[in-house]
């Protein structure tokens, strides 16, 4: 069954919205979880499959993209007994 | 890193967060400054405007362009390398019958040593839905309406492949230098939301 990220021809997520001179991050905490993810990764407290897979079984459409992140980093640090 | 007076519950969450992983030696803030640098400031558009200049300026680079990107790219001191894991970056060239679009829809694969982080727009499943199914309408709402005699190829990326449209050199442009170029080049072109 396909997971939830799997989107591609689906009906029903309303129009495309582009924001105008949209900033790279709307706040810092947002950047925060970016670098966050790459130096986590980088360390090999996870890999980039895991992490993948993490967002996958955990993101909701109604989070934003870097909440969805964040829930996927903090899960798969529990999971290994991180935090 | 600095920090932030944000006082939204997720920002809060994320400083306990690493506050916690800096306790337990887990992360350090200069690694995180590290991290924001190299994929903030060097992984910009202008590196994609670059490649669609030089290309547009020199048909050898354009040729192992389309057929090698990643060996292309260090020509004009570009990599594809720097990330998580390697990636093959793929050329597309808009032509008169072809028009090329990119999407990830999984998730965000996205040419990010090249763009830098993409826009929001990018990553929503409104994008990544539609513009499968129905590319026309998703274009038309980015103001690019193609003649219906227009092929409109989508191409999905993923982990292992990402993919970059080559715009079509507006008329008119012999007089233009390759640097005047590159600054006729937008972000979405080269996603393919819009003509260049």
């Amino acid at each position: 069954m396909p997971r939830i990220n799997d989107v591609g021809g689906q009906d029903g997520f309303g129009p495309v919205v582009e924001e105008l001179d949209e900033p790279t991050f709307h706040a810092d905490w947002e950047a925060h979880v970016f670098a966050m993810n790459r130096a986590l990764i980088g360390r090999g407290l996870y890999n980039l499959d895991e992490f993948r897979d993490a967002v996958e079984r955990t993101m909701s459409h109604e989070s934003s993209y870097y909440e969805n992140w964040f829930r996927a980093i903090q899960t798969l640090l529990e999971e290994k007994g991180h935090v | 890193m600095s920090d932030d007076h944000d006082d939204s519950p997720i920002a809060a969450r994320v400083r306990e967060l690493e506050a916690i992983l800096e306790e337990k030696g887990l992360l350090d803030a200069q690694e995180l400054d590290r991290a924001l640098e190299a994929w903030t400031h060097r992984a910009s558009p202008a590196n994609g405007f670059r490649v669609v200049a030089r290309a547009w300026v020199d048909d050898g680079f354009r040729a192992r362009l389309l057929q090698d990107a990643n060996a292309a790219l260090p020509e004009i001191g570009l990599s594809m390398g720097g990330g998580l894991q390697p990636q093959q970056l793929h050329v597309v060239e808009n032509t008169e019958r072809v028009h090329n679009v990119i999407v990830c829809t999984l998730c965000s694969c996205y040419p990010i040593a090249l763009l830098g982080p993409s826009p929001t727009w990018y990553k929503s499943p409104a994008y990544r839905s539609k513009v499968v199914s129905h590319p026309r309408e998703v274009l038309a709402q980015f103001g690019l309406t193609l003649p219906e005699t227009t092929e409109i190829q989508v191409w999905d990326a993923n982990a292992e492949s990402r993919y970059l449209v080559l715009p079509r050199r507006p008329e008119n442009t012999e007089h233009l230098t390759e640097d005047e170029l590159t600054k006729m080049v937008t972000r979405n072109g080269l996603i393919g939301t819009a003509a260049v």
